[in-house]
């Protein structure tokens, strides 16, 4: 139990996927407009992630390794197919804002990343802490950067208005620029929490091991 | 809308880096140097004209008769994929000097997410063929202009003071917020 937990805590802050391994990028700046959009890509890509990395690990042995891409390509595939209906069926407003980046989570490279180092050598219960600890991480991030993005360019959250009637809006949030802007801090606050979780980490040890003598 | 619109539109206006945030991983993973980038981005342009040429007719002649055209995901990656490996396979034997120089770029370029968009994007704003073709050779020659503009950038950063919090990948993407904000005048190019 505690390794799962181990192994489900890496995606959150230590493997980051975008904070840290700096992959499935594009999604994450260019829907990030609102924090609905936000919550939206990360579920529909968490969902993605959880489905693709328990087929690929209950079929692991099957899967002739000469093969195994173009395999996960269509597994991912028929999975992202399904989300793309889904939510064009239920919440077509969403889908429509989020335009041409659901279908674009087959080529996230987060999903054919895990699935290729992890979900396709280890057993169903590791797979499935991976996958919900790496969609967790990647929806924080996407919500904490949408949070900051609508709060400063639209003075709402997730359509409510919050600011005062004083507050002029930051136009440059909302707009691409501003995407970017705001990742690149993300990214700096990430690697110094991380440096400082280290540190306490290590600090901690070492009165352990004092104790200890 | 005339062919030389959808072009500046899709180099310029709505570049696919700097404006749409796609292809991202290779933006980052692959400008550490200015030659490697250019290589990077005329790979691209070539795979995403075929894909173009590909996907195009499939669609509109395989999947729309036949009322497949819930599989479109499905079989773009496919066709992309396979495409890229047949070019491979083409460029190793029949022109070895330009498979040394673009081969290693070939297999990232499968998950490329800009070639993928721009297929999709063809289909979704009811393109022709011919506008489709003009729209795809637009936006990967953006997705170059953007490398090579980051590349050269990060050439410069590596000599300059940089705030300590924003060493590393931070500030590149500091970096491009401020190459955006340039492409935003573009904006009013197009009316």
């Amino acid at each position: 139990m505690k390794k799962l937990y181990s192994v489900f805590k890496q995606g959150i802050i230590y493997e980051n996927p975008l904070l840290m391994l700096m992959i499935g990028l594009c999604s994450a700046i260019a829907v990030t407009t609102n924090v609905s959009n936000g919550i939206g890509m990360g579920l529909a890509m968490t969902f993605v992630l959880l489905f693709s990395e328990i087929i690929i690990s209950l079929f692991r042995k099957v899967i002739p390794s000469a093969v195994r891409i173009p395999v996960f390509i269509i597994v991912i595939a028929a999975f992202t197919t399904m989300v793309d209906l889904v939510m064009k069926a239920y919440f077509p407003d969403l889908s429509k804002s989020m335009g041409v980046f659901i279908p674009l989570i087959v080529v996230n490279c987060i999903i054919m990343g895990r699935v290729e180092a992890f979900a396709s050598k280890q057993k169903l219960a590791a797979v499935i802490a991976d996958s919900l600890g790496m969609g967790l991480g990647y929806t924080w991030v996407l919500i904490g950067i949408a949070a900051v993005r609508e709060l400063l360019g639209n003075g709402t959250f997730a359509g409510l208005q919050v600011m005062p009637d004083s507050f002029q809006p930051i136009l440059f949030f909302i707009l691409p620029p501003g995407g970017f802007f705001v990742f690149g801090l993300f990214i700096s606050f990430n690697i110094w929490l991380k440096k400082r979780m280290e540190v306490t980490a290590r600090a901690r040890e070492l009165a352990a091991r004092k104790e200890a003598a | 809308m005339d062919l030389v619109k959808i072009f500046l539109l899709a180099l310029l206006v709505n570049n696919v880096v700097v404006m749409r945030f796609l292809a991202l991983c290779s933006y980052v993973g692959m400008t550490s140097d200015v030659g490697q980038s250019v290589g990077m981005g005329f790979a691209v342009t070539f795979v995403t004209v075929l894909a173009t040429a590909a996907t195009w007719p499939i669609y509109h002649f395989v999947l729309v008769p036949l009322n497949l055209t819930f599989l479109q995901i499905l079989i773009f990656i496919l066709v992309i994929a396979s495409l890229v490996q047949l070019v491979e396979f083409y460029l190793k034997k029949n022109v070895p000097g330009l498979y040394s120089a673009m081969g290693i770029y070939l297999p990232l370029i499968t998950t490329n997410c800009a070639i993928l968009a721009i297929t999709f994007e063809n289909i979704s704003f009811k393109y022709t063929f011919i506008q489709s073709i003009s729209y795809s050779v637009g936006g990967s020659l953006g997705y170059l202009l953007a490398m090579v503009l980051l590349a050269g950038i990060r050439d410069r950063i590596r000599t300059s003071p940089v705030p300590k919090f924003l060493e590393g990948t931070p500030i590149l993407f500091i970096a491009t917020a401020l190459i955006g904000i340039a492409f935003m005048g573009f904006s009013g190019l197009i009316k």
